[in-house]
């Protein structure tokens, strides 16, 4: 640093600090990899979601919807809506990104790479970020990703018969195992993992919606819902 | 790869790169108002007590085969190991309750 001006971060500053992301993707990718397998995908397919959508959360969904038959819409609309929160994420980056000489084209490149856990590594720096930077983190994390994932389909074909009966669990282990860090966190979250449960249990035990548009309709509402019972509680405290 | 899977890949792609990309062409200074924030910062908390629920009730014919894996790898999750090992875990707990 020299006086108030942040020294310019570069290429390798992004590779370095990808470095944490990437060891991270490891075991989620596998997982991924081996629960494609076990939902009966190629591995032609399986490779495609990872290199071209390259979304942890909306890819094991995916599987998920495609295992139990659920229409292309609704599986490309469920993903719209759990992506929808990358806008966020984007438009945080962009109060930090350079201004003056960064062209819009560059800043729509690496958009395509702005994960979750991109974004916590790139808004936690200090100073600004340029597209240099951002294609470091961005490229050590997706190659990451893209391969663990073959390698976990491959790795899928080699376990044993038995046990790949069991794999029909995989997905559901996966979804709880995501979920179960965020729960310790806050009331809020368990609030709205509960909620949307039990409307979705509500909306399939009437067999209102298909499966797929039940998911849609449960979380909306309950992100809808609670999002507005806690700002009326805010409200009220702040009186 | 058939063409269902090819439309899934190509919406996917479609509505995951949108979101991420928009602001930053479109963005100068507005902000979302925080209603919206909140809800768009919920929606995987949500989205995920849906994924779960009831669908674990609904993979065995039995829906307590289901259950105990869910509560097998509720457990494992709540000790804080990486992901990997609730996933195989609870396989590995469904897999020996298959052979008893």
């Amino acid at each position: 640093m020299e006086g108030s001006v942040w020294k310019r971060i570069k290429f390798q500053d992004g590779l370095y600090n990808g470095i944490g992301i990437a060891n991270g993707y490891i075991p989620a990718a596998l997982t991924f990899g081996l629960l494609a397998k076990s939902a009966s995908l190629s591995l032609m397919e399986t490779m495609s979601l990872s290199i071209f959508v390259y979304a942890g959360a909306s890819q094991y969904m995916a599987l998920n919807l495609i295992v139990i038959g659920t229409g292309t819409f609704e599986i490309v609309l469920t993903t719209f809506i759990l992506n929808l929160r990358h806008f966020l994420m984007s438009a945080a980056l962009n109060e930090k990104a350079e201004a003056e000489d960064e062209a819009v084209w560059k800043k729509a490149m690496y958009a395509f790479g702005i994960t979750d856990e991109v974004f916590s590594v790139a808004a936690m720096r200090g100073g600004s970020i340029n597209a240099a930077y951002m294609t470091g983190l961005i490229l050590i994390s997706y190659i990451s990703w893209v391969i663990s994932s073959g390698v976990g389909y491959i790795a899928g074909n080699v376990l044993p018969q038995v046990v790949q009966e069991s794999m029909g669990f995989a997905l559901y282990a996966m979804f709880i195992g995501l979920l179960v860090p965020l729960l310790k966190t806050s009331t809020k979250a368990v609030l709205l993992a509960s909620t949307a449960a039990l409307l979705n249990g509500i909306l399939n035990y009437f067999h209102t919606l298909s499966s797929g548009w039940a998911i849609i309709a449960s979380t909306l509402m309950a992100a809808v819902s609670i999002e507005a019972a806690d700002q009326m509680r805010q409200k009220g405290r702040r009186v | 790869m058939s063409l269902s899977m090819v439309v899934i890949v190509a919406g996917m792609t479609a509505v995951t790169y949108i979101p991420r990309m928009l602001p930053f062409i479109m963005f100068k200074e507005k902000e979302l108002p925080v209603f919206w924030q909140g809800i768009l910062r919920n929606v995987p908390y949500a989205a995920l007590g849906a994924l779960i629920f009831p669908g674990i009730l609904i993979i065995y014919e039995n829906s307590w085969f289901g259950l105990a894996g869910a509560a097998a790898a509720f457990l494992i999750a709540f000790t804080g190991v990486n992901i990997i090992f609730t996933v195989l875990g609870s396989i590995g707990i469904l897999t020996i309750l298959s052979l008893l």
